[in-house]
């Protein structure tokens, strides 16, 4: 793991979120109960530890934000009382406002068949 | 109050197309109920997901705009079906009783007048049926009673806390609905995890993985059929089937109270059929 002692990565993460990273003590109570979990390259509290030591590079190469689906099951349980949902999404505003998009909407397959909410929430979540 | 006898409704994008089967349902039983949802004269899409950053007014205007229009008509009450609609509405209407800066600050940007004064109420459509057990009661003709539903909540009704229509971890309210209208409610553990929801789109193979394990607990545990409100999860469990071995419908709950009134409405985009099953009940004819 990087460690990055300017800590400007952490700051953005929690101006963004409004959520103090540093209050995670690593329970595992999200990725417990996340349903998700299995398909994440790194479960979140493991991310959380990455965002304090400022490995922003660490974090940005795995698909941990990004299958997060804001369901807040982990924001609900967390024994700390953080918003993880928030913190997820401060991480994937920091790589969209880059002006990386994740998904390019003509390359949509099935969208005859999908419902408008499901786009919409897609390209919300994924695109900047 | 213009709509003494009923509720000022916000649809959203998706109950007008792929889930109208909801929409006729629901209107059908509140106008049966002498409570009739009253389509807005105005709205806007609230944006399907909510934005999570402390910088994101912009993401907030959408929905406000929309509750201006709600104030505009004169109401203190707007009702949604969606779910997703009712989770955005919700949580940027209570941003802006929250935080009365961010509420300035959409105010001097919005053109509407007048400004938006942050006391419409969101409601999803199960919290208004909770309160009318007794009407519901007397309106079953047909009470399902052979039928075996397991409800599904999903993420929306539900989190994050502040907003939530029910215990988060443990609802009832559809399960009472469920009992009143005859139904043998199927316990759910599961009734409250995420089904894959935007990942539909592009990452589909985790839907189908949520799917087969929502279902096939459904399945082992003897239900029939589940019954859900938010249209995306209507859309994950009912189509998204198809890579599994099952195939049990994913009802509305509101079609099956309509059933339950004596009224064949909606059940018409489904993926799989629910009036096969229905038939096979002895339910439809």
């Amino acid at each position: 793991m990087k460690v990055n002692p300017d800590h400007t990565f952490l700051e953005k993460v929690e101006e963004l979120s409004g959520q103090s990273v540093n209050a995670c003590i690593r329970c595992g109570t999200c990725s417990a109960g996340c349903p998700f979990v299995k398909e994440m390259d790194v479960l979140p509290e493991r991310i959380f530890k990455k965002i304090v030591l400022g490995d922003k590079e660490g974090i940005l190469e795995k698909n941990t934000m990004w299958i997060c689906a804001a369901c807040f099951t982990c924001s609900v349980r967390c024994p700390r009382d953080i918003d993880i949902a928030k913190i997820m999404e401060a991480v994937r505003q920091i790589v969209l406002r880059d002006n990386i998009d994740m998904i390019d909407i003509s390359k949509i397959e099935n969208i005859e068949n999908l419902p408008q909410l499901a786009v919409v929430g897609c390209l919300r979540k994924e695109t900047g | 109050m213009i709509f003494m006898d009923g509720y000022l409704y916000y649809p959203g994008c998706t109950l007008k197309t792929k889930a109208s089967d909801y929409e006729e349902s629901a209107m059908a039983i509140m106008e049966a109920l002498g409570k009739p949802l009253v389509e807005m004269d105005n709205w806007y899409c609230c944006g399907a997901v909510q934005s999570l950053t402390t910088d994101d007014l912009i993401h907030q205007i959408a929905p406000i705009r929309t509750m201006c229009c709600a104030q505009e008509q004169g109401e203190k009450v707007l009702v949604t079906l969606c779910d997703m609609c009712y989770n955005v509405l919700k949580q940027a209407n209570q941003r802006m009783k929250d935080q009365p800066d961010d509420l300035d600050t959409m105010n001097d940007f919005l053109d509407e007048d007048p400004d938006y004064l942050g006391e419409v109420e969101v409601y999803h459509l199960f919290e208004i049926l909770r309160d009318m057990k007794k009407e519901i009661s007397k309106k079953v003709v047909k009470p399902l009673n052979n039928l075996k539903i397991t409800p599904y909540y999903g993420c929306m009704l539900l989190r994050p806390t502040g907003i939530a229509i029910d215990d988060t971890e443990d609802p009832k309210i559809m399960e009472e609905l469920l009992g009143q209208i005859g139904v043998d409610v199927i316990d759910n553990p599961k009734r409250t995890e995420c089904c894959g929801s935007y990942h539909t789109v592009n990452r589909s193979d985790i839907v189908e993985k949520r799917v087969e394990d929502l279902v096939a607990r459904a399945v082992e545990d003897g239900a029939d059929a589940i019954a859900l409100s938010c249209p995306l999860c209507q859309f994950n469990l009912d189509y998204h089937q198809r890579t599994t071995d099952y195939e049990i419908p994913i009802f509305y709950l509101t079609e099956l109270i309509a059933l339950a009134f004596g009224l064949e409405v909606g059940m018409k985009k489904h993926w799989v059929d629910p009036k096969k099953m229905l038939k096979e009940k002895n339910i439809l004819k």
